[in-house]
């Protein structure tokens, strides 16, 4: 990658989504325009190899609640998202379900689990 | 039919009502939820991405996550909480104020971008397999991304403005990562389809007109609809409640009194909110309000907040000099290094940097004892809150 890149990108960290300027310099990362920290990571991270936070629905055994909600603990690199889809749209969990709880722990060595993000009761 | 006496009924039980509910417990006073649905939750309970709680738990939730730890603070203040039932009017009496409540659900409405989202996330249904959305609005740009990742194919984004009007990070993630394409200053001027939509004709705006000649058209099967969300006030209105025709929501006072004594307005129900964590904390300063009122303290004094220059509307409408609080605002332009002025009789008061402003993003100003210290209060004086 030539070092002369600079690279305009809103962070989505969070919903305020600072306007940042990332470029390379002297073999480090520069980030620009961050509010706070989480913001010069992710500029890094962007910059470097872009991840995303994934959140999706798996199947469930439940006819009153058909869809469990899930969520990444972290975000994960963009190019394993698709896989990770069909991974959790091919599972089907049993009730009941607490919120926090790991359906898939460390995805792919990446330190990453994929949780729960709904209590769900079984059937009464 | 059932009677019960409480000291507040806190109509919906989203991120609002339960954050107004838990702070008029944390009072002391009693407290009771009406909500509809058969679950606490509210909208959040379909929204499954995350966002949520940044604010309010310092922790970046999924919406079901921000809902469930509400939930927990609604328990543990022993809030009542009457689910299933819906307040079908708000009435005076010698003992107050009454709920008329009945056991049910409504029935769903028309195919919006919010109905496509419950559909998928709670029902498990995907409505189509081609889809073209209408308007920018941030429910629209998440079902953008959620459509694509349940393997359908997304089209465009038309918007009729030339900017956004979802939030900038939703566009980055939802739209930019799947090349979605965004058509400001794009209008659909045509559906055309037998039993279900074949394809739709995009138009862009010239001089505010769609152009006919550059029209193309996209065939899809389905359109989904995110062209902002609208306060639901019918109960509102049908109590007598002054409605603002810019917020669609309730006029209210320093106090987030509506124009009845004794009704309080706040969260998606008074102004629509970005943001579940605004709503959360407007909500819990709107529940103290009303536990000072029931306490019969009562604002000396009240200041009328005018929206001036590029600014759509300020919520509350009124400010109280002795106690200033937060105030929320819309713009009505997109700009960087946007400055917000404030004046009382003509002299700025205050003045703020702002480093990007834009109508989808909610701009929130707190003034402080200090700040009003100075003021020189006529009997007509006026809050004219601009930006330039």
């Amino acid at each position: 990658m030539s070092a002369a890149e600079t690279k305009e990108m809103i962070c989505i960290s969070c919903p305020i989504g600072c306007r940042m300027t990332v470029y390379e310099e002297n073999g480090s990362i520069v980030v620009k325009g961050n509010k706070c920290g989480r913001g010069k990571v992710y500029g890094e991270e962007e910059y470097l190899a872009p991840k995303r936070m994934v959140t999706c629905t798996v199947a469930t055994d439940s006819e009153e609640f058909p869809r469990l909600p899930v969520r990444t603990t972290a975000s994960i690199p963009k190019e394993t998202i698709d896989e990770l889809l069909q991974e959790l749209y091919s599972m089907k969990i049993t009730l009941p379900v607490k919120r926090g709880s790991s359906l898939i722990e460390n995805y792919h060595d990446t330190g990453v689990d994929i949780i729960a993000t709904m209590t769900l009761p079984g059937r009464a | 039919m059932q009677e019960r006496t409480y000291d507040v009924a806190v109509i919906g039980g989203g991120a609002a009502g339960m954050a107004a509910a838990v702070e008029v417990r944390r009072q002391g006073l009693s407290c009771a939820i009406v909500e509809r649905e058969n679950q606490l939750g509210g909208i959040l309970m379909q929204c499954i991405h995350n966002g949520f709680g940044v604010q309010e738990f310092k922790q970046e939730l999924s919406g079901p996550e921000f809902a469930e730890e509400f939930m927990d603070l609604v328990a543990d203040a022993n809030t009542d909480v009457f689910l299933s039932t819906t307040v079908d009017s708000i009435e005076e009496s010698e003992h107050g104020k009454e709920l008329f409540c009945s056991p049910g659900t409504r029935p769903a409405g028309v195919f919006t971008a919010g109905l496509a989202q419950r559909l998928v996330n709670v029902e498990g249904y995907i409505p189509g397999k081609n889809v073209v959305i209408v308007g920018s609005g941030d429910i629209g740009l998440i079902m953008a991304r959620r459509m694509t990742w349940v393997g359908a194919k997304v089209h465009g984004v038309v918007e009729i403005q030339p900017y956004p009007a979802g939030l900038t990070r939703n566009i980055v993630q939802c739209l930019n990562d799947f090349k979605i394409p965004l058509y400001l200053s794009h209008v659909v001027s045509r559906i055309d389809g037998q039993n279900r939509v074949e394809k739709v004709t995009v138009s862009p705006l010239v001089n505010g007109i769609p152009d006919e000649e550059q029209s193309f058209e996209i065939p899809c099967d389905t359109l989904l609809l995110s062209v902002g969300l609208v306060p639901e006030n019918e109960l509102s209105e049908n109590a007598g409640v002054d409605i603002s025709p810019i917020t669609s929501g309730a006029v209210v006072d320093s106090t987030m009194m509506t124009s009845i004594p004794g009704i309080f307005s706040c969260g998606n129900v008074l102004h629509v909110h970005d943001l579940a964590d605004y709503a959360a904390e407007e909500a819990r300063r709107t529940g103290a309000y009303a536990v000072a009122w029931i306490q019969n303290k009562k604002p000396n004094r009240q200041v009328r907040i005018k929206a001036g220059a590029n600014v759509r509307y300020v919520s509350p409408g009124m400010i109280n000099p002795e106690s200033p609080d937060k105030m929320y605002l819309r713009t009505l332009i997109v700009k960087n290094n946007a400055q917000l002025v404030m004046k009382v009789n003509n002299t700025i008061v205050k003045e703020k940097k702002l480093s990007h402003v834009q109508p989808s993003e909610m701009v929130s100003v707190k003034l402080t004892p200090k700040d009003v210290e100075n003021w020189t209060l006529e009997p007509d004086s006026i809050l004219e809150v601009s930006v330039q």
